[in-house]
């Protein structure tokens, strides 16, 4: 009931083409009721502005994105303002607008500098009136900065648009699978490979500075472990040890590694400093325990366990304390995703034999199905907690898919072949 | 110790009779673990011994016969060692009633030849995630490998690994394509 309440803003991310700079394509197929109207006016260009994607068609973009804003098309504004003396409220208000963002460009040498300024319509103020400067060569940035600016003014969240995606893609070359780590901006753009291999790569995340990402892969035969540094390119095996070395997840001073291991019989979660390597053990059950998450107070861990018969949710306050278990709803529910806050926890959950993404309430227990497709898989939170990326399938394909946190569904749109899977949100950097 | 090739094809008799007679008393096991199929089949891996006990009384002529009927079940293990993929239910790692056989026979082959080693890969069907998957295909590697070395393989010719629900044998959702992709193949090096 609440489910087909909450219909907001989604956006469905498919792998492009199969080339080699391929970049997911983001389409937004549902709008939220709730969704704030705003008008992002293409911003005023002085001197000589690189050619591309315009920096307010990235913002409207970005903020369409988050499933809390609705953006008006340029086609249907009254007039183009770029500063304060050019806005009429009065015309803001005739469209139906909450807020209107105006501003403009200016070249100079290698940067260009945007000034802009955020209006609220009824209140005929400006909340936000900045400027920001970025090399010519990273309009983008510079657009994801001044959506992140909007976002936290309005919604006083951080927004989370200057982030990194990680995921993994699919496709065969010469016969045989290609699998790609990649690195892309939030909205799927800017994609750059930094791996590529004939067997599987899996579980790519994040350290906390957004500089490292660890993963399992599979180059040498078998599950094993890399930490990969993403400016140089340097990979260093950390976990080979004999059976399964999986699920790698940060501590929050990335100083230490939560992973599945299986040495010793069958799979339970470690704790690995990654100073000395040496690995201590947080389960100890005949049951699989894998798809350890830290918590929000990055002492507590969530994990998938079947010790009661099928894959269900536990909670330990501290490594090696007696596990609660969070998920009763339905016969199994895996690879927990907390937020920041200690708010809710977000999981793959099957329901009626199909594969959702839900959430729990962590204060009052009250389960929430957020997606209406069929197979989905490894939900990622968004570092600010509005937003969640998952993978889903399409026929025999793989897509992404971005909705706000509290619910959303997307729709099937037609993939390339093969597909990406495996999404990781990267942290806020500063 | 040393056991003529008669001895041991005897007991190989004994042993596939007496499996037959297991199998038909059907065991459910209640909590889906594989932990209580090994036990049943420890029991049944004992009472070989029984076989050996039996064989002072048998007469020269009737060994002749038993030999004929030995050559004969060599012939039929040869034939069921063609079958080398396993599969399971979802979600669990039990080894189903008709794979028995076969993978006995799998196990008294690498029993008979020392040198040869087999890997043992699993792998588990798209649905659920894909670390649980990883766990779920070990596991189902690791009930197998107890299974043979339960019926005479040794540890050192087996080596496991999972690859989860990256390895489908066959692409696709249908229920008849995820039936096949969980599975554990032998591959025998």
């Amino acid at each position: 009931m609440g489910f087909f309440r909450l219909l907001v803003a989604t956006a469905l991310l498919i792998l492009a083409s199969a080339s080699a700079n391929a970049e997911l394509l983001i389409r937004i197929t549902e709008g939220a009721d709730s969704a704030l109207p705003i008008a992002v006016v293409p911003f005023a260009e002085n001197g000589q502005i690189p050619p591309g994607d315009k920096v307010s068609t990235i913002v409207q973009s970005d903020l369409n994105m988050s499933g809390e804003f609705r953006t008006l098309p340029p086609s249907k504004m009254l007039s183009l303002p770029s500063k304060r003396e050019e806005v009429f409220f009065r015309d803001w208000k005739m469209l139906g607008q909450r807020y209107v963002l105006v501003g403009d460009l200016s070249r100079s040498a290698d940067k260009v500098t945007a000034r802009y300024e955020l209006f609220d319509v009824n209140r005929e103020e400006r909340i936000l009136g900045e400027r920001a400067a970025a090399p010519a060569t990273n309009m983008r940035s510079l657009a994801h900065h001044i959506s992140d600016k909007v976002y936290e003014a309005i919604t006083g969240v951080q927004g989370a648009f200057s982030t990194k995606l990680a995921y993994v893609t699919l496709d065969s070359f010469n016969g045989k699978p290609r699998y790609r780590l990649q690195v892309s901006d939030v909205d799927g753009k800017r994609a750059r490979i930094r791996l590529e291999s004939e067997e599987p790569i899996l579980s790519p995340a994040w350290s906390p500075d957004g500089r490292q990402l660890a993963y399992v892969s599979f180059e040498t035969g078998k599950p094993v472990i890399f930490l990969h540094e993403l400016s140089s390119g340097k990979r260093t095996k950390i976990a080979d040890f004999p059976g399964l070395n999986s699920a790698p997840a940060w501590s929050d001073d990335g100083r230490s590694l939560l992973m599945t291991l299986s040495k010793d019989g069958n799979a339970e979660i470690y704790r690995m400093d990654l100073q000395s390597r040496q690995v201590t053990k947080v389960t100890n059950h005949w049951a699989i325990d894998t798809e350890a998450s830290w918590d929000h107070t990055g002492k507590g861990l969530f994990f998938t366990s079947d010790r009661s018969g099928g894959p269900q949710i536990y909670h330990m306050d501290r490594p090696g304390a007696e596990p609660r278990r969070i998920t009763f709803g339905s016969r199994y529910n895996a690879r927990p995703r907390p937020d920041n806050e200690g708010k809710y926890v977000y999981y793959v959950h099957q329901r009626e034999g199909a594969f959702h993404i839900a959430r729990t309430n962590l204060n009052t227990g009250e389960e929430t199905v957020l997606t209406r497709t069929q197979s989905d898989e490894s939900p990622s939170v968004s570092p600010n907690g509005r937003m969640l990326i998952y993978a889903t399938k399409q026929g025999n394909d793989s897509v992404l898919t971005v909705i706000s946190a509290d619910g959303g569904a997307a729709y099937s749109l037609p993939a390339s072949e093969g597909g990406v899977r495996e999404p990781a949100w990267g942290p806020l950097v500063k | 110790m040393m056991f003529s090739a008669k001895t041991k094809a005897f007991a190989l008799l004994l042993t596939v009779g007496l499996f037959a007679g297991c199998s038909s008393t059907g065991e459910t096991v209640e909590d889906g673990t594989y932990g209580s199929d090994v036990a049943a089949i420890d029991q049944d891996g004992g009472s070989t011994v029984y076989g050996g006990d039996d064989q002072g009384g048998i007469s020269s002529s009737s060994l002749t016969e038993e030999e004929r009927m030995a050559a004969q079940q060599q012939a039929a293990q040869e034939a069921l060692r063609d079958i080398t993929t396993f599969y399971f239910d979802f979600d669990t790692a039990e080894i189903k009633q008709d794979a028995r056989d076969v993978l006995v026979a799998h196990a008294q082959f690498l029993a008979a030849n020392p040198g040869q080693t087999v890997r043992l890969e699993g792998h588990a069907d798209e649905r659920g995630t894909k670390e649980y998957n990883l766990a779920l295909g070990e596991r189902r590697a690791n009930a197998v490998q107890r299974f043979l070395i339960v019926n005479g393989a040794s540890r050192g010719q087996i080596e496991t690994v999972s690859y989860g629900e990256e390895k489908p044998a066959v692409m696709g959702s249908t229920e008849s394509a995820m039936a096949q992709n969980r599975r554990v193949e032998l591959v025998f090096e």
